[in-house]
């Protein structure tokens, strides 16, 4: 089965060349075949599913559908998804079910999508390698001893895999687009504020982002366009109108500045930078302008994030006391042993470390030195991508300074924030970036970033868009899931 | 040593979670790690800077305080496994 676009399929939809539950039922034999093996999903979102297949097919008969209407996805199990299990892949929340929708899983719901699981992910979206996860780490499908990418691990595998031709996932660090790099998918995190954090359980709240992934940039466009608008329930939601991101996908890049960063290219290993700057050079090619940037602080960004990330987390992850909901321990001697057994049993090592290096920021006569000192690195790595925009439109640059790795092959945690090395100064600016298929090294898809200006989220998916008109890095697919 | 052991179970008594005797040593480990990575941010010189606590440099908005839908609470009750009509039920505070 070859999945042919999501206006493809709707046309097929509307034209009843298919039925939403033959749809359905093609992407559920997919499933059965290979989820177990690569253990993406976490929750069976079956019943739910049997009832959105007849309220979209429904609407479509009726004349009454949009481009999503009928569309197979699954959400990233940090998404509240009404009576539903929603468990941020922890022991915590193993038992939780969420009693309301997340509003862009209602978005969703509303453009007439088909949930059909919720997908693995590191505990609490904190990881990049899916192997945090309570319920077990996530498998790469280009090579089962390898690791998918992190924390929205499940989510990029069902895409690459072809469970699913969509789906959601969330993006504070990295999280889209490594793995979406690692699989070689197209993923998208959108400006900080686009996408509503209402329902999506909480990690670092001033970098927390939804997103998408999807098998190309025109898919994620039309996803996004669906998924995105201002929010009165998320108090950073941006006030800004709603976008249709498609609207702009046939533009010429014809004079298009493209930043580039030396001293990020000249860090990669050679055989990556040579598939990035062969990318960068089909930019060329289409007709963009190469410009040389640079971002003076930026190298401080992951030391920056690791103090601000821990920092809220260690403040919203408060709210996990083993009373209202979430993991309960067995007969507590007293109120302080409930909340401290609780916890304890509840989160994993990562979780539990980001905890005490956010709680250690935050504690008495550290605050200045360390969560103000960082916000104002924020700000210097903020105005070094303003200065970058003045001269040039996007930056393309690399996602991840390697391929897929293999499992327990960082045991440092620092060696695996690393990781993130060139997606978290994006993050600190909450600009739009995203990470699409470039080809393969050593028989593992690599990734190229492109990053927009504050709302810019059409710009990059239009780049993305004309790239892979003119290329087929993106519809490559692992040796075994063809069928 | 960054971090050593009496730091991290002090942290650990803030953060409402427990560390075992023999697990000290190698979270003090980790973590100090962690905190070698963090402190270059000493590296730059931020005198001048404003601190930056949302991306947009927005303020988060209020909302009016009004009923916006129904009242959840049975739902919401329901995911505690320890309730007594509208309580949520706690080991003994106060003898």
């Amino acid at each position: 089965m070859e999945f042919k676009g999501i206006k493809q399929t709707a046309k097929a939809l509307a034209n009843k060349d298919i039925s939403v539950q033959e749809l359905h039922d093609m992407y559920l034999q997919r499933q059965k075949k290979h989820a177990g093996d690569l253990n993406c999903f976490i929750n069976d979102t079956s019943a739910l599913a049997k009832n959105q297949i007849q309220v979209a097919q429904k609407r479509i008969n009726d004349n009454q559908s949009s481009l999503l209407t009928g569309i197979p996805l699954v959400h990233k199990d940090l998404f509240c998804t009404q009576d539903i299990h929603t468990t941020c892949g922890s022991r915590m929340l193993e038992n939780f079910v969420a009693p309301y929708d997340a509003t862009i899983v209602k978005n969703l719901n509303n453009a007439g999508t088909v949930t059909m699981a919720k997908a693995n992910m590191d505990e609490f979206a904190m990881g990049s390698s899916n192997e945090n996860s309570y319920f077990g780490a996530v498998k790469n499908p280009w090579n089962h001893s390898r690791v998918p990418g992190g924390s929205s691990g499940g989510s990029a595998v069902a895409v690459a895999a072809g469970l699913v031709p969509i789906a959601t996932g969330s993006d504070t660090g990295g999280s889209i687009r490594q793995p979406a790099a690692l699989c070689g998918v197209t993923g998208i995190k959108p400006t900080y504020g686009r996408a509503s954090r209402y329902g999506m359980v909480a990690f670092a709240s001033s970098l927390d982002q939804a997103g998408v992934f999807a098998r190309s940039a025109q898919d994620c466009a039309y996803v996004l366009s669906d998924m995105c608008e201002f929010d009165n329930k998320d108090s950073t939601s941006a006030q800004v109108e709603k976008e249709d991101f498609s609207v702009s996908l046939g533009q010429s890049i014809k004079g298009l500045k493209v930043g580039v960063i030396p001293e990020w290219m000249d860090s990669l290993p050679e055989s990556i930078k040579l598939t990035t700057e062969k990318s960068i050079q089909k930019l060329v090619d289409l007709g963009a302008e190469l410009i040389e940037i640079n971002l003076p602080t930026a190298h401080l960004a992951v030391s920056a994030y690791y103090v601000i990330a821990p920092a809220e987390c260690s403040s919203n992850l408060s709210r996990f006391d083993g009373i209202r909901y979430g993991h309960k321990c067995e007969n507590p001697l007293d109120l302080n042993d409930l909340y401290v057994r609780s916890r304890t049993e509840g989160f994993g090592e990562e979780v539990k470390r980001r905890i005490m290096v956010g709680t250690w920021a935050l504690s008495a006569g550290f605050y200045d030195a360390y969560y103000r000192k960082a916000q104002k690195i924020r700000r210097l790595i903020s105005e070094d991508f303003a200065n970058a925009f003045d001269k040039v439109d996007i930056i393309a640059g690399p996602v991840a300074p390697e391929v897929a790795f293999e499992f327990n092959a960082k045991k440092d945690p620092v060696s695996m924030y690393k990781e993130d090395i060139y997606t978290i100064p994006s993050s600190l600016a909450g600009l739009p970036c995203l990470s699409m298929p470039i080809g393969l090294v050593d028989d593992l898809p690599v990734g190229l970033q492109l990053i927009g200006n504050k709302l810019q989220e059409a710009k990059i998916l239009n780049v993305a868009h004309q790239y892979q008109q003119d290329t087929t890095f993106h519809k490559l697919v692992a040796e075994g899931y063809h069928e | 040593m960054l971090i050593n052991r009496k730091e991290v179970e002090q942290i650990a008594v803030l953060a409402k979670l427990s560390v075992s005797e023999g697990e000290i040593d190698a979270i003090a480990a980790s973590m100090d790690s962690v905190v070698e990575m963090i402190n270059h941010i000493n590296e730059a010189d931020t005198n001048a800077v404003k601190p930056m606590a949302n991306p947009m440099d927005a303020v988060q908005r209020l909302r009016a305080d009004v009923v916006t839908e129904k009242s959840n609470k049975d739902k919401l009750l329901s995911l505690s496994s320890q309730v007594d009509e509208d309580y949520y039920l706690v080991p003994t505070v106060v003898e």
